[in-house]
């Protein structure tokens, strides 16, 4: 391919490309920095850290470009998810419970590249503390598609895979999707600027509270907010309305291809294990048999060698499912984006509604027409009109309300606005990241079918020649 | 054994048929379950100009070209429904070919039902009770529970019929038995059928046989122990792959079933997409291509593989009781024999009866012997070919496979080449975040 060639001769190491590198230096001029206590810690790391990324060639997916050899306004840092280990410890209700600790590794890049065998910084963390880490980044950012953690438990199984999260192969897979998780996180133009992310690869002790401590969690829209304004919001940005139905879709189908996927596995597997028993078999009947009798023992062990070898057929194909399963996840991020937008464009309508009834009531009340029934308005006619003070004091207090209401509407013009603006430009982003993604997925999994093909080939011509003996 | 010689000039009789029906009767034969297909070069005409002597022994060899020094072509088709009062039943076209001189015809045409068959094997087994004759298809099929008169069932029966004629024709002895004649000649079988030992006296050799085999052999010759040994040992052992077999096609089936709902979400999936659509459907229609090239491998286990297999499990019953005959005639005469040591009037005519029995021992195992060689090359040479058969069919299978995922992969070679060695297109960038 000719993406390879583009790649650094560095076995595994590539980095962000030159218009990411754009944003990264433009971000870094002096002007741009307004809270620098705010940014202190990372703002050293900035000047010093530029964050690369490893080389997975099957199951990262993350964009590979070049950049510049020689940069010298950032050093590189390396991370990865480097092992996995079971702990003992106490819950939140205080009873024993065995979990799994994920070792986070991360290095300066120009120590790699000088040779020095420098030791990597690392820490531990668990697998809810990157959701928290993440909670975090959706409640933070909610115009970025947040890159997804993988599964919390096996789905879309096929029989030998287990559905235990204890089982080692599947705390390997998901050891591999931390690593990818904090790579795209790491990767991403606004995202890897994050303190708290930042904080999360170095400090290991004391960062959960530094989490809570931004207070994040409130200011998480509460469910039924969000799930109010979908029903109930009137203009919402078209585009916005079919990324969402899109979101749908990539779910509806990645999930049904998954599936689907999970059950060919199961199938393949059985058809190649029965082969097996041909070996056993042929092996007995050859010890009877005096011409045939070669040529039956070695086909039997060419069966035998053609049904071990789907183990190692299936464990791969297990690593494109993975690939699928991000963006499974990935288009309830999407999702979530939309959602936000209409909440943003709902909550936009209120207050301007809220804005035009206060006007309204203002207007009827200092001209006296009634435009609208109003039981103020018949118990006036009823029963005669209140005092002028009394009066004034009411069109002073709308006036007020309308005021706190034209600044209300004012703010939330502007959350709408750079949330679609925000929004819009990561959408965009994600999905020529998708597509590139995806793409190369499937030109993988053709790679596996080929692979796969030329072993059953051998095998069977092997197998072709034994008889041939007999 | 084959007292037939056969004229230097052989070949010049074989070209002499009509060369249509040469061709027609040459592609039948190798097109119908014949899992042999030996091509009929002019090469290959050379062997039947060896001497006499060598003949027995190439014949013994060299089964799979038979079709070459073959003198007589059968084949079994068109399958037709025949409807009476009492019941419905197939009729087989039965069309024999032949150059042989004890047949006053060339060609005959009959018709023949499944009964029929079963009374053919059944007089070629009373006059050679030590021979070994290819087995039938089975009269019902249990498992699958399949219709008696479905399709696939009369069509694998058809095949089964062909192959045991066949088989019988290239018999060095039971291809000259007259009820073989009889079968491939007469119009009008029955008149036959009801010639030859009655019930009652085939109910009478029943009886002694049963009779003589609780006596029990004194001594069975070691030769025949091992046969019977070998027998037990490779009834198991064809038994078992031929279950073998059937799993690994159930299991295929299952997996191809799976495969017809996997392409399709592909398919699906690239219609809510803009440039992943055709990737998306590239990869469809790839795995809609290895379905069918999946089905077509089913296919051919199916018609090649498990015939075969069957057929041999089948034999051992066969091989079970020829064995169960020899054993008795034994038996029959050391009874005999036994009856003389102790009798001392009417030994004369005592004495004829045993030496009688003596020679018919004598017989049955010269006869079975030599059957043995002869069927055990024949079964090592049939499974062959199976095997090979199944073998070059799965890496076909997997060659074609190849082949199309290889294209689709050559197809997105193509593509992403302009998109990628450009420059990429600067992504809108976000705006600075307070």
């Amino acid at each position: 391919m000719s993406l390879l060639n583009s790649y650094r001769v560095c076995p595994g190491h590539w980095t962000l490309g030159p218009d990411i590198k754009g944003v990264w230096s433009r971000c870094l001029t002096p002007e741009d920095h307004h809270d620098t206590q705010v940014l202190m810690m990372p703002e050293m790391l900035l000047s010093h850290i530029d964050l690369s990324l490893r080389f997975l060639p099957m199951l990262c997916g993350v964009t590979a470009q070049m950049l510049e050899e020689g940069s010298t306004l950032l050093r590189r840092m390396e991370i990865c998810v480097a092992e996995a280990e079971k702990r003992n410890g106490k819950n939140t209700v205080n009873m024993q419970e065995t979990f799994t600790v994920y070792l986070v590794e991360t290095r300066p890049m120009d120590a790699v590249a000088e040779g020095r065998n420098q030791a990597p910084d690392s820490l531990w963390r668990r697998y809810s503390e990157f959701e928290l880490l993440r909670n975090y980044l959706l409640v933070t950012y909610p115009y970025i598609v947040v890159p997804p953690l993988p599964e919390k438990r096996a789905e879309f199984v096929w029989h030998k895979l287990s559905a235990d999260n204890m089982d080692p192969d599947f705390v390997e897979r998901r050891r591999v999707g931390l690593e990818n998780f904090l790579l795209r996180v790491a990767s991403h133009p606004v995202l890897s600027n994050d303190k708290i992310l930042h904080h999360f690869l170095i400090e290991e002790h004391g960062w959960k509270e530094v989490v809570y401590e931004t207070g994040f969690q409130a200011k998480a829209d509460s469910r039924l907010r969000a799930l109010s304004a979908t029903f109930r919001v009137r203009n919402p940005d078209k585009r916005f309305m079919e990324m969402k139905h899109y979101s749908d879709e990539l779910q509806s189908h990645t999930s049904q291809l998954l599936r689907a996927r999970a059950r060919v596995a199961d199938r393949l597997y059985g058809v190649y294990k029965v082969h097996g028993n041909y070996g056993r078999v042929f092996s007995e009947w050859s010890a009877m048999e005096k011409e045939m009798g070669d040529g039956l023992q070695s086909a039997g062990h060419h069966m035998d060698a053609y049904a071990a070898s789907i183990d190692d057929i299936l464990e791969e194909e297990e690593h494109y499912a993975d690939q699928l399963k991000e963006y499974l996840f990935y288009a309830e991020a999407l999702r979530a984006v939309c959602r936000k937008h209409e909440l943003t464009q709902f909550e936009f309508e209120m207050a301007s509604q809220e804005l035009v009834s206060k006007k309204q009531q203002h207007e009827e009340l200092s001209t006296g027409i009634v435009r609208t029934f109003s039981f103020k308005g018949m118990t006036n006619k009823l029963f005669g009109q209140e005092a002028p003070e009394q009066r004034e004091a009411r069109l002073k207090l709308l006036e007020d309300l309308i005021a706190e209401g034209e600044e209300d509407v004012q703010e939330k013009t502007v959350e709408c606005g750079e949330h679609v603006e925000r929004a819009w430009v990561d959408m965009h982003r994600f999905k020529e990241q998708k597509d590139k993604d995806l793409r190369e997925a499937l030109i993988n999994y053709a790679v596996m079918q080929i692979s796969m093909c030329k072993k059953g080939i051998q095998m069977w011509s092997n197998a072709k020649e034994c008889f041939l003996k007999m | 054994m084959s007292g037939q010689t056969f004229p230097a000039d052989f070949s010049g009789h074989m070209l002499d048929l009509d060369e249509d029906d040469d061709l027609e009767v040459f592609s039948k034969n190798t097109s119908l379950a014949d899992s042999s297909p030996m091509p009929n070069s002019p090469s290959s005409m050379v062997n039947q100009y060896r001497p006499e002597e060598e003949e027995e022994e190439e014949e013994q060899l060299q089964q799979q070209q038979g079709a070459n020094d073959k003198d007589i072509f059968i084949t079994v088709d068109n399958p037709e429904s025949h409807v009476t009062a009492i019941e419905t039943f197939i009729m087989y076209r039965v069309e024999t070919k032949t150059t042989r001189g004890e047949y006053d015809s060339s060609e005959y045409e009959v018709l023949r039902r499944y009964q029929d068959f079963v009374w053919l094997r059944s007089k070629l087994e009373e006059t050679h009770p030590t021979l070994i004759v290819h087995p039938l298809p089975e009269k019902f099929v249990m498992k699958g529970m399949v219709e008696r008169f479905n399709n696939d069932f009369i069509e694998t029966r058809r095949k089964a019929l062909h192959r045991f004629l066949n088989k019988i024709s290239e018999h060095p002895i039971l291809s000259y038995s007259q009820h073989f004649k009889v079968f491939l000649t007469a119009q009008e079988l029955l008149s036959h059928k009801k010639q030859g030992p009655g019930f009652l006296s085939r109910m009478g050799e029943t009886v002694r046989a049963v009779a003589n085999s609780v006596r029990g052999l004194r001594s069975r010759p070691e030769e025949f122990s091992l046969m019977q040994e070998y027998v037990e040992d490779f009834s198991n052992k064809i038994y078992s792959v031929d279950k073998v077999t059937q799993r690994i096609i159930k299991e295929q089936r299952e997996y191809l079933d799976e495969l017809k709902q996997y392409s399709p979400t592909y398919a699906q999936w690239a219609e809510s997409e803009e440039e992943l659509a055709e990737p998306l459907n590239g990869v469809a229609s790839c795995v809609e291509r290895c379905s069918k090239e999946s089905d077509e491998q089913i296919h051919h286990m199916s018609e090649v593989l498990v015939p075969a297999l069957h057929e041999y499990v089948l034999c051992t019953e066969t091989l079970k009781a020829v064995m169960r005959r020899r054993d008795n005639i034994q038996a029959e005469f050391e009874a005999k024999n036994v009856a003389l040591a102790s009798r001392r009037a009417d030994q004369e005519s005592l004495q004829d009866e045993v030496d009688g029995l003596a020679d018919r021992v004598e017989l049955a195992n010269n006869a079975l012997r030599g059957d043995w060689s002869r069927w055990q090359n024949g079964m090592r040479s049939d499974l062959k070919s199976a095997f090979l058969s199944t073998a070059e069919k799965n890496v076909d299978y997997y060659e074609q496979c190849l082949a199309v995922w290889e294209s689709f992969l050559l197809s997105q070679r193509v593509e992403p080449g302009e998109q990628r060695d450009g420059e990429d297109e600067p992504l809108p960038t976000h705006p600075i975040i307070d």
